[in-house]
């Protein structure tokens, strides 16, 4: 591939010059705003309020936002912006899965917040740099790439050179560029997208670490709800970060010795325990695709079926066959988990890069579910083509993925065609089409256009030019809030479809995954069960969010005494671990409760900022019906024996000469009526009003009752 | 290849070898801070196995000529991986110190261990 710079004519529209500061326990105690339409840099200082409220990630992320848009902004209004920070605990070396970038903005998917995390080398380093947040708002007149060099005290707004957009190419090219030599090239991390996150709305941000190894770039993405397309519409191609010297204490840490024991015996315990729990290390996630098949859960032809005969073409040991490495790679310093995968000189077989030998980062579980099984593909080699186009294309391959699936429906159904795809022949398993629809969405022609609007938008296109109903248009079409669905299949699970719907930001796993709990488990069987873990997952789990941290080693990976604990699926000794990792950097004393406060407090602000945007509210926590059962008779055919049994067990219905679509009609009353009650105890868990708003006794409670919160909440309760 | 040898039966569990370990690395006696660790007269030395240099994601421990596992503590970035993944638990980790240490076989202990339970070997 061509890495030749464009060195020629490109000039610096701003420089800027700062003072490179202390880190203590943790924080910088200063963010960095940029302003790309108008120039304008500046520092501002972390308050007080903001580490004990918000402490920092998407907690920094919300609360910067929240100022700077009002409730009638857009996602490509100049204010909207876009926040990256790490958290007090980011960018330690020591405990894994601690290198965690948060990145919030307004989606053009759901047009409210949306919060989204990715691995490499960037949060990190904009830590080190002197940051704990960098706010990018406005929009350029034209194509510019921020730097920021570390060392140096230096940032500098820069016209951006023409050529490539795509980040394979790009991420070399600006990597190359920035450092003064291989050695160099570890110090570099860059944030860019690629050419499809201009023509649609479900961009991502490629987050790119030096792999010294390797030596070439690798890429983590953050990947829902469109930050990337919210990038491009402001004409950001790239921000480039340099910073040198990584050790082992640049948190300047309250206690380095705690942050090395804990990190050397998760270390130890990821050692001994992982190649006979998860095997996170020879396949990453992908090691759950035969299980999901297994207990019927890996969605299938868009969500229609949990299992395919075919799935056996692209298990996991068929992906770690195509993985090529030798060794295992995290995306992070310290992360001994090293899910991240990579296949090596695979050769392009379409698109603008055929016949390229490129590296690909994956497969991941969820490129695999979505991409394959949920499209019909059983082609583990267009799969893994599929999520390298996603990748540097700048795309998110959930969202693409589950809104192909939704296409496909739509095309077998006839509500699309030939003549409306532009000659595209949708089926489910077209491998053929599947790869004229991505490259026509880089390109932003032909039916790829429409596609790349998302679920949401193209429902009601396909309604008002098609004349589609739109019912069953809402019943298959896997998204909420405007999001897609990501790779699991919840419909015969309460608990997960709570996971999904009762979510801040839309249906995606990181709030809550609780499929294995409730169905395989059975260890949540009332509703205050699953309201309680409906409650519980999702604060623990947006804790992460607040401190830079990845959840995966919170647990797949359990100490060996784990399943003999009080509650094993809460790894309480990870949790304490957590406890102890955040005390040993920023010198507090919070115990496994107050976690749990902290991200209750940031939980509830973005539940109020959805609210304040025009969401947020009961009516938006309803979810599709292919989500919670069976919508057509194909469906209710495919697991008859089960929903026959159900009717009668739950409901004395008696089957006897029924037909499909009778039974579908009283299943669907009895699960819509069980996710209306599952959402009453879940709000009531949580503090909130039947219509979805929280309290302001609960906003009192959590001491999260400042007034800009109250003014909110009070209009609606 | 080189490499320190043990025979932990004729171990006494004196400590001598800790003491000059600590001294010789790192100018202080402090058997905390000894590359060879002797607990109930077993002894935890590094054996030069290498397991470590691919745990290693930043490339800072290789073999030198000799065959002796080295860190190299400019590129070493303190997360410790190598200490948890040590199949011999001698990778060494303490308070003071950013980076792990190990044995690098200088044979110095060996010098001192009044039984020979230790010893410098270059067998392959």
């Amino acid at each position: 591939m061509d890495l030749k710079n464009d060195q020629a004519g490109h000039k610096f529209l701003k420089e800027y010059n700062y003072d490179l500061g202390d880190l203590d326990r943790g924080y910088t105690n200063r963010t960095l705003y940029i302003n790309v339409g108008t120039h304008e840099i500046k520092e501002k200082p972390v308050t007080p309020l903001m580490k004990d409220k918000f402490i920092g990630g998407k907690g920094f992320g919300l609360y910067y936002l929240w100022q700077a848009v009002t409730e009638k902004t857009k996602w490509n209004d100049p204010e909207n912006e876009i926040i990256i920070s790490s958290g007090p605990v980011g960018g330690i070396t020591q405990y894994p899965g601690s290198g965690k970038s948060l990145v919030v903005t307004l989606s053009p998917l759901t047009n409210m917040p949306i919060d989204s995390n990715a691995g490499g080398h960037f949060g990190p380093f904009l830590k080190f740099a002197g940051f704990d947040a960098l706010e990018l708002q406005g929009k350029a007149d034209q194509d510019v790439i921020i730097v920021i060099n570390g060392n140096k005290g230096t940032i500098t707004i820069e016209e951006a050179p023409a050529g490539a957009v795509d980040t394979h190419i790009l991420g070399e090219q600006l990597t190359e560029k920035y450092a003064e030599n291989e050695e160099d090239k570890r110090n570099i991390a860059v944030i860019s997208t690629g050419s499809a996150a201009e023509h649609t709305n479900i961009g991502l941000l490629n987050f790119t670490f030096y792999d010294v190894r390797r030596k070439g770039i690798r890429l983590k993405q953050a990947g829902r709800g469109g930050i990337g397309t919210v990038f491009r519409d402001k004409r950001i191609k790239a921000v480039v970060i340099k910073f040198a010297g990584v050790k082992g204490n640049q948190n300047h840490p309250a206690d380095q010795l705690t942050l090395n024991k804990t990190g050397i015996k998760l270390h130890k315990e990821i050692h001994d325990l992982d190649n006979v729990q998860n095997k996170m290390r020879k396949i990453g996630t992908a090691n759950i695709i035969e299980v999901m098949d297994k207990y019927d859960l890996l969605p299938t032809h868009n969500y229609k079926f949990g299992a395919h005969k075919n799935t056996f073409k692209i298990s996991s040991e068929v992906f770690i066959s195509k993985v090529t490495q030798n060794y295992p790679d995290g995306c992070w310093h310290g992360c001994s988990m090293a899910c991240a995968k990579a296949a090596d000189h695979f050769e392009l077989k379409t698109g603008p890069y055929k016949g390229q030998k490129v590296t690909i980062d994956g497969p991941e579980y969820e490129n695999a579910a979505g991409l394959g099984s949920n499209c019909g593909i059983f082609d583990p080699d267009a799969i893994l083509e599929l999520n390298f186009y996603c990748d540097t294309y700048g795309i998110d391959t959930i969202s693409y993925a589950t809104l192909t699936a939704f296409v496909m429906e739509c095309y077998e159904n006839g509500i699309l065609n030939k003549e409306r795809t532009g000659g595209l022949e949708l089926n489910f398993g077209n491998i053929e089409a599947n790869f004229e629809l991505i490259h026509q969405m880089a390109k932003g022609v032909g039916f790829g256009k429409i596609a790349g609007m998302g679920i949401r938008k193209m429902k009601a296109y396909f309604e008002k030019e098609f004349g589609a109903d739109p019912k069953f248009l809402f019943d298959i079409g896997m998204e909420q809030k405007g999001l897609e669905f990501s790779e699991y299949l919840p419909k015969e699970s309460l608990a997960q479809q709570g996971g999904y719907g009762l979510t801040n930001k839309g249906p995606q796993h990181d709030e809550a995954w609780l499929i294995f709990m409730d169905m395989v488990n059975n260890q949540i069987p009332t509703f205050e069960d699953k309201a309680e873990a409906l409650h519980y997952y999702p604060m623990f789990r947006t804790w992460f969010g607040l401190n830079g941290l990845c959840k995966l080693p919170w647990n797949d990976i359990a100490p060996a005494n784990n399943k003999f604990t009080d509650e094993p699926a809460k790894i309480p000794e990870h949790v304490q671990n957590y406890v102890d990792i955040f005390n040993a950097v920023t010198g507090k004393t919070i115990d496994k409760h107050e976690l749990i406060r902290q991200s209750e407090r940031v939980y509830n602000f973005q539940r109020i900022f959805n609210i304040r945007m025009g969401y947020g509210k009961r009516v938006h926590d309803k979810l599709p019906y292919r989500a919670m059962g069976p919508v057509t008779v194909e469906e209710y055919l495919s697991r008859q024996e089960r929903y026959d049994q159900q009717l009668a067990e739950f409901l004395g219905y008696d089957t006897t000469g029924k037909s499909a679509e009778e039974k579908i009609k009283v299943m669907r009353e009895y699960r819509e009526s069980q996710y209306e009650k599952l959402t009453d105890a879940v709000y009531k868990r949580r503090g909130w009003t039947m219509d979805g708003v929280p309290m302001v006794e609960k906003l009192r409670e959590i001491e999260m009752d400042l007034p800009e919160l109250i003014e909110v909440v009070k209009k609606h309760v | 290849m080189k490499f320190l040898a043990k025979n932990d039966a004729l171990c006494i569990g004196c400590g001598e070898c800790e003491q000059v370990c600590s001294k010789t690395y790192f100018k202080e006696s402090d058997r905390e801070k000894s590359t060879i660790q002797i607990n109930d007269k077993k002894i935890t030395v590094c054996t030069q196995c290498g397991e470590c240099i691919d745990v290693c994601s930043v490339g800072a421990i290789s073999r030198d000529k000799n065959g002796i596992v080295r860190i190299n503590k400019k590129l070493c970035v303190g997360c410790f991986m190598c200490v948890g993944f040590c199949p011999e638990l001698a990778m060494m980790m303490h308070g003071d110190l950013l980076e792990p240490f190990k044995c690098i076989a200088c044979g110095k202990c060996a010098k001192i261990c009044p039984t020979q339970a230790i010893y410098i070997s270059k067998e392959s």
